[in-house]
């Protein structure tokens, strides 16, 4: 299969069953809930280091509840007790610190985590719990409890209760480039086109991953280290899975609410990095032996 | 299924009638006949439905009642599911002990409306007497959830006691508006009588003109709370009008009843 000249690996990649919240945070602009999301989605590019991983959803939300500009972040980690520790942490650290915000759960879940239930506790007796009914919040049969926690520019409120729901990490391609230039290029038109996809994140910086890992190392005490088949300066020197002319490999990693989110976030993105300087796009597994989910690139551009 | 009609025989003057039996739970599965069956209470004599009703349809979860029914008492009384339409005024404890569904007066409701209601909605267009969302004397708590809409005036002590849900008063509150609030919240668009709020624990008074506080009750700061945003946001969605100053306006707060727990809060609009 080529895409644009481009010759697409027949391979697939491997992803993994998380759990994901979605939250939605507001503030008095545009800027301030982005500074908030910024900073709540700070450190959470893999789960390896960062326990978490996390990222500004593309698409903006339509609406928000207290109709001020908001921003969409999905949260993703190993458990549901991972996911509200660190709902707990990043929203208590990055959004309630943030001047005029408010933080919201976004995810129609089943199962729901307690996050201000837990935060309110900052109020030190002086939270005010208001449960809205269903018939003023449109929210199915189920009634809305937010916390108003008093704060130094008014009042933080917070959701009590975030849903919970499992979702896909890492689905992922790689882009071979000629070149460094063109790698990025390619990478950049790809997470682009992906951030118009909803349900989505890619958590590394700007989309982009340069530092691929493999599974273990030679070192006992790391569990992850560099991927050597795909850096170009080890061709000689290990199995390396480049092809002659290849000079800069970069990886688009993927994490979403439905698989069919993620396939779909592939598919557009691979399709916008195909062009010139791009020799090969491959993409990452563990020979099908880690994770739940498998992506086969030709079957995701097939659609 | 198309709403059962209930439509009184002839106006009732003196002895009221009770009729808790008018509910969409007991109508929802029984035929024309077992409705008429239903017993009321007239004084102190048992009567069947049929006697005081015409009763058309069957097998549905909505209502219609047309009539004068000032004097029919309890409808829709512990409600959890369905639709009451009253077409006209409605006699006291209306929807009270209610836990679901919906109940619209187009009239007015007399005393002790929704009172002790623990979910659903209830819709007056007219007036509301006293002790609207309140407790039965004696009880701990007023109302406990649900949401009460009321296009025009309320009585005394409308809200008294309240435990949580949401009262909105188009119009205007005669005197004890939300004395003894545990919690919950009284949005008010109208003008509020003497003593707003007397012994409020907790809970959120919301007032759109000046009221004439307690002096148990202090002034904190003047500000924009969110959470009337999320607020006024579904109260424009049941149909209510709330301006864009009312919603994103600044309100002063204070917070009383001082002379008890003083962790109410009344929000004046600035």
């Amino acid at each position: 299969m080529e895409i644009n000249g481009v010759p697409i690996d027949e391979t697939y990649a491997e992803a993994f069953t998380m759990h994901a919240s979605r939250v939605l945070i507001t503030a008095i602009s545009k800027e301030w809930a982005l500074e908030a999301a910024r900073s709540m989605a700070g450190f959470g590019t893999s789960v390896i280091g960062c326990g978490c991983e996390v990222g500004i959803e593309g698409p903006e939300p339509e609406e928000t509840p207290d109709d001020r500009p908001g921003v969409s972040v999905l949260l993703f980690a190993p458990s549901k007790k991972a996911v509200e520790e660190q709902l707990i942490k990043r929203i208590g650290q990055s959004v309630m610190t943030s001047p005029t915000s408010a933080c919201y759960n976004n995810l129609e879940a089943e199962d729901r985590l307690s996050v201000g239930g837990k935060l309110r506790f900052f109020g030190d007796g002086f939270q005010i719990g208001k449960r809205l009914d269903p018939a003023i919040i449109g929210n199915g049969d189920r009634p809305r409890r937010f916390w108003r926690i008093p704060v130094m520019d008014g009042e933080f409120i917070v959701e009590d209760r975030f849903g919970v729901q499992k979702g896909v990490a890492g689905g992922n391609f790689l882009l071979l480039g000629d070149e460094l230039p063109a790698a990025l290029q390619a990478a950049e038109r790809a997470v682009e086109a992906m951030r118009k996809v909803k349900g989505v994140i890619m958590p590394f910086p700007g989309g982009i991953v340069r530092s691929g890992s493999k599974v273990g190392s030679r070192y006992k005490f790391l569990n992850a280290s560099t991927n050597t088949a795909f850096c170009p300066s080890l061709r000689r020197q290990v199995q390396s899975e480049l092809p002659e002319g290849v000079g800069a490999v970069l990886e688009v990693v993927i994490d979403g609410l439905t698989p069919e989110a993620v396939a779909e976030a592939m598919r557009v993105g691979i399709r916008a990095a195909c062009g010139p300087g791009i020799v090969k796009v491959t993409a990452g597994n563990y020979g099908g032996k880690l994770g739940k989910h498998h992506f086969h690139l030709h079957e995701v551009l097939a659609i | 299924m198309p709403p059962v009609i209930l439509r009184l025989k002839e106006p009732l003057t003196g002895v009221p009638l009770e009729a808790e039996s008018i509910s969409p739970d007991l109508f929802a599965e029984r035929s024309r006949e077992e409705i008429d069956a239903l017993p009321v209470a007239f004084g102190n004599e048992a009567h069947r439905l049929g006697d005081f009703f015409q009763v058309d349809g069957e097998r549905s979860e909505e209502i219609m009642l047309e009539g004068s029914l000032e004097r029919v008492k309890w409808i829709g009384s512990g409600m959890t599911r369905g639709r009451i339409v009253i077409r006209g005024d409605v006699g006291m404890h209306a929807g009270s002990y209610m836990k679901g569904g919906e109940i619209l007066i187009e009239g007015s409701a007399a005393e002790f409306l929704g009172v002790e209601m623990e979910g659903g909605l209830i819709r007056v267009k007219g007036n509301a007497g006293h002790r609207a969302g309140a407790s039965y004397r004696g009880s701990k708590y007023g109302m406990r959830g649900g949401i009460i809409l009321i296009e025009g005036n309320v009585g005394h002590e409308v809200g008294a006691y309240m435990r949580r849900g949401l009262i909105v008063i188009k119009g205007n509150a005669e005197d004890f508006l939300g004395a003894r609030m545990a919690a919950g919240t009284i949005c008010l668009f109208g003008q509020a009588g003497l003593r707003t709020g007397g012994g409020m624990q907790k809970g959120t008074i919301v007032c759109m003109h000046p009221v004439e506080l307690l002096p148990t009750f202090a002034y904190d700061c003047t500000y924009a709370p969110v959470f009337l945003r999320i607020l006024f946001k579904g109260l424009r969605q049941l149909g209510v009008h709330v301006t864009h100053e009312q919603a994103f306006g600044l309100y002063r707060r204070h917070h009383g009843d001082l002379a008890d727990v003083g962790k109410g809060e009344i929000l004046i609009a600035a």
